[in-house]
């Protein structure tokens, strides 16, 4: 059964003008949000963005770009506590990922 | 150019894969029982194999180089795949992280895989310039930059280590369904146990805080309460999870909530509380309990394989406050029930 999220949340853009067609940002999306058309990437299913920023890291001419995070709630509440940025790197690396 | 190096078991055995260690493709109880203690969180962050190159089979200088993590969990998941193959693995130090999550911190990333490749002379062991990477690593490499660095051409594998025979017997191509990340109802059980210790932990206060309550309370807390409240931390952790697409709506606090507000209210009206007397009581926990499963739920965004940061933010703004409002108003409705003698 398919796993949908939230609607119109994802930061992902791609400027089409810029992309050289090496289709690296298919190859890593591992939610197939990207599809080649013809020699451009297109975005095909920005819902099912989410925000892990391998196309835009594997871009080689920057044509993406996406505000990549850790999509994980425990990660926002310590970094609202702590004032940090979220991320993996929870309660000092004891029980987390 | 694709399929530059080659897995085929090698007739003539030239030895060449000089000191680094071999592995076994196949695991031993301990790795099973290792496992079992890891999903469980025992022994969690120290869970790692020694980063460095390591030899399947009889490599030559013509083999396959996959690149993976030095969480051991990630490291028998697969070299129990590659029985019968020849091949290196090149392992990096996440410091016992696995691929993707190190991925998204960093660990997993360029600067370690390239100082990897010149510290353990890669270059010197195979003659061609191509790196099998796992595609979940992507988010921390730069697959161009790498090139650039070393030499060698990055190409990403499969997101399932048990693909990575067909992967590399089509010579390095991966299907659709193998770039597909998943997060069926086994991959979801598998992680129920990291939610579940946690909120045991937890608990254990709340059942310290009821049994002080006891002392004092004119109506006290009973095995009822108990259950109802276990109920709603099990709902939250893993009937939540387990049902995770089957609940109507997308947030993930929203599902929570559902479903702990089917078990409160099932359970309320099963124990005869919505009777003059416990109906306050009853109030509240209606208004705690589906907040503690909607609480519990929306952890699990951690867990999942397809929240974003962005969604993840978007459901808190609303999420967090309602549950906070409605635990405080829940909390001391129980309380004047259980402190008032009328």
């Amino acid at each position: 059964m398919k796993h949908r999220y939230l609607t119109n949340v994802s930061t992902l853009l791609l400027t089409e003008a810029k992309c050289c067609g090496c289709g690296r940002c298919v190859e890593v999306c591992p939610h197939r949000v990207l599809r080649m058309i013809g020699s451009t990437a297109r975005i095909d299913d920005k819902d099912g963005c989410m925000e892990c920023g391998a196309c835009a890291k594997n871009c080689p001419t920057n044509a993406i770009s996406v505000v990549a995070g850790v999509g994980c709630a425990y990660a926002v509440i310590v970094g609202w506590l702590t004032g940090s940025k979220p991320s993996c790197d929870c309660s000092g690396g004891s029980e987390c990922c | 150019m694709r399929g530059m190096c080659t897995t085929a078991r090698s007739v003539m055995t030239l030895s060449k894969h000089g000191s680094a260690p071999i592995v076994s493709t196949t695991l031993h109880i301990n790795d099973v029982v290792g496992a079992w203690r890891m999903r469980w969180g025992i022994g969690r962050m120290t869970y790692t194999v020694q980063p460095g190159l390591y030899a399947v089979g009889k490599p030559d200088h013509a083999s396959c180089v996959l690149v993976s993590a030095n969480y051991k969990l990630t490291f028998d998941a697969l070299r129990s795949e590659l029985a019968g193959l020849n091949c290196r693995l090149l392992i990096l130090n996440t410091r016992g992280i696995n691929v993707w999550c190190a991925a998204g911190k960093g660990t997993f990333g360029t600067d370690e895989l390239v100082a990897r490749i010149a510290g353990t002379g890669l270059a010197d062991k195979v003659t061609h310039r191509t790196l099998v990477l796992p595609q979940l690593g992507a988010p921390g490499v730069c697959a161009h930059e790498v090139t650039r660095r070393t030499g060698f051409s990055v190409v990403y594998g499969p997101v399932r280590a048990r693909d990575i025979k067909a992967f590399l017997s089509s010579g390095l191509r991966a299907t659709e369904e193998m770039r597909r990340v998943n997060f069926t109802v086994w991959d979801r059980l598998a992680l129920v146990p990291m939610e579940l210790v946690p909120a045991v932990k937890v608990s254990a206060i709340v059942f310290g805080a009821a049994f002080l309550a006891n002392l004092f309370a004119a109506r006290s807390f009973g095995v009822l309460d108990a259950i109802i409240y276990a109920g709603a931390v099990v709902t939250g952790t893993v009937v939540a999870p387990a049902l995770l697409p089957l609940v109507p709506g997308r947030a993930f606090a929203w599902k929570g909530w559902l479903l702990g507000l089917v078990w409160t209210a099932g359970l309320t009206w099963l124990n005869g509380w919505f009777v003059p007397e416990f109906v306050v009581r009853a109030i509240g926990y209606l208004l705690v309990l589906p907040s503690l499963s909607a609480f519990l739920a929306m952890n699990f965004t951690g867990s999942s394989t397809y929240t974003s940061f962005s969604g993840v933010i978007r459901e808190m703004k609303i999420a967090v406050p309602l549950i906070a409002l409605s635990s405080v108003v829940g909390i001391l409705l129980i309380l004047i029930n259980g402190f008032s003698s009328r």
